[in-house]
């Protein structure tokens, strides 16, 4: 599994009001790796996240997607979203689209598909996730936990090369969590590669083959994830895991 | 007293079809606030994507600026100067029909006004839209068009209706450039018949009219809005 580089971050330093919010990471994703960062809140992981497909922008460092140095001007980034799905704490389905509509459309005007065979495959992995009887529904007749599977599936239907979650389960109420825990998990059996902003430690030690501590913009430590629980190494990560634990 | 009454309605209404003129203002008022109202949809939807795009990429600076003055300067003077600015001195020379300088006019009016709905209809769009459709790979332009414009004008359909029932009595100005719409014809019976009550009643009765009748088709209207999808 080792080896093939996906995304290569390289000192990577980001500001907001003269805060350092992101101090000099470097990290490495390999294809079909699903690697867990977590941390305090305030720590930075979601917006290194939100770096790595430029939502938000980096002040410094490089981040080669697929060798390609996406942080120079001269990139269409547009082109590289397309590869890399992203799932937000707030589902953002869009609310006057069906769900059916919100899954066909990046498909249909971004890569040309014909809408039998986005409505095709956006039909079989709403099967998958359980949801195929809501396709027309509207996204606000739909619960939360429903309402982030949507999310994820859209993403994947875009057949991206990794996906992106920022804190996927933390505006769910408690009894949805599992539901959408249960779908990532299966993507990542399906050797998905994934990065993902969450506080679920369960999901990070038993799905994660790799667990990253952040703590006020740094990148603290990084393990397997039975190292990184039973093992921590750092006094930060310790006094983390305490508490959470 | 009765008979007087009826007498002053023959004379107002009755005599020589004056009835006829009532009903053709009528319906140009209606023409010039229908057209006025398309002009400022299309002046009002690009000053406000101007001005979104601006302040979310701050492009489009020069293009900016004059949807600013145009903004200051529309809505910093009495619609009745523009509409004389616009037909004694910018078409003085040419000869247009005096329904379409009223057109412009308004139209140039409403747009200003316009571009403040959209704007505010673009603003309560929430930012997890614009990231989502960009997260898929649509271009700024792409999620604009597809996510948050469609959103944007159901939310401020009915400010729009309610902008076309304002626009309406507004248009009542157009008898300054000679315009016979519903006012003006009121006025010009009463210039043949030399009695105000009748003609003055019946024009402010019909605007009255036009008014609940728009009004009500915008409550059936908002009324399908709320029950179609959210």
């Amino acid at each position: 599994m080792a080896g093939d580089k996906l995304i290569e971050v390289k000192n990577l330093s980001k500001e907001f009001h003269g805060k350092e919010v992101l101090k000099n990471i470097s990290l490495n994703i390999n294809k079909g790796d699903v690697v867990c960062l977590i941390g305090p809140s305030g720590s930075g992981k979601s917006t290194f996240l939100r770096c790595l497909n430029k939502l938000e922008v980096a002040d410094s460092g490089e981040i080669l997607f697929e060798g390609v140095d996406i942080c120079k001007k001269d990139v269409n980034i547009d082109l590289h979203r397309q590869k890399m799905g992203m799932v937000f704490q707030q589902f953002n389905l869009f609310p006057h689209m069906t769900v059916l509509k919100n899954l066909i459309i990046a498909p249909m005007k971004l890569q040309g598909v014909d809408e039998e065979s986005a409505t095709e495959y956006a039909m079989s992995l709403l099967e998958k996730v359980g949801l195929a009887d809501r396709a027309n529904e509207y996204p606000s007749k739909l619960s939360g936990g429903q309402q982030q599977r949507v999310a994820i599936v859209r993403a994947l239907c875009m057949k991206p090369d990794v996906m992106l979650f920022d804190e996927p389960t933390s505006a769910l109420d408690p009894e949805m969590v599992g539901e959408v825990l249960s779908v990532m998990k299966d993507l990542a059996e399906q050797k998905m590669t994934m990065v993902v902003v969450t506080h679920e430690m369960g999901f990070a030690r038993e799905v994660a083959n790799r667990v990253v501590f952040l703590d006020s913009g740094e990148f603290v430590e990084e393990n397997a994830p039975e190292e990184f629980f039973t093992h921590p190494k750092n006094e930060r990560l310790k006094t983390f895991l305490s508490k959470v634990l | 007293m009765f008979e007087e009454l009826k007498a002053q309605f023959v004379l107002n209404f009755i005599t020589d079809d004056r009835w006829m003129s009532l009903l053709w203002g009528l319906f140009v008022t209606l023409k010039i606030t229908f057209f006025a109202v398309i002009l400022g949809f299309v002046l009002g939807f690009s000053v406000a994507i101007v001005r979104n795009v601006y302040e979310n990429t701050k492009k489009l600076k020069i293009l900016n600026f004059i949807c600013n003055v145009y903004l200051t300067v529309i809505r910093g003077t009495p619609v009745v100067v523009q509409l004389l600015i616009i037909y004694f001195v910018i078409f003085s020379s040419i000869r247009i029909d005096k329904s379409i300088a009223a057109i412009l006019a308004f139209g140039i009016n409403s747009g200003a006004y316009q571009a403040e709905i959209f704007r505010s209809g673009i603003n309560s769009i929430p930012k997890g839209q614009m990231e989502a459709g960009r997260s898929l790979g649509f271009s700024y332009a792409q999620t604009m068009v597809n996510i948050i414009m469609p959103q944007a004008i159901k939310n401020v359909l009915p400010t729009l209706g309610n902008e076309f029932i304002v626009l309406m009595k507004e248009t009542s100005v157009a008898g300054y450039i000679a315009l016979e719409d519903l006012t003006k014809a009121g006025d010009i019976i009463r210039s043949r018949t030399y009695s105000a009550m009748m003609p003055f009643l019946a024009v402010a009765l019909l605007y009255l009219i036009m008014v609940m009748f728009f009004t009500y088709l915008l409550k059936l209207f908002e009324r399908r809005l709320a029950r179609s999808g959210r």
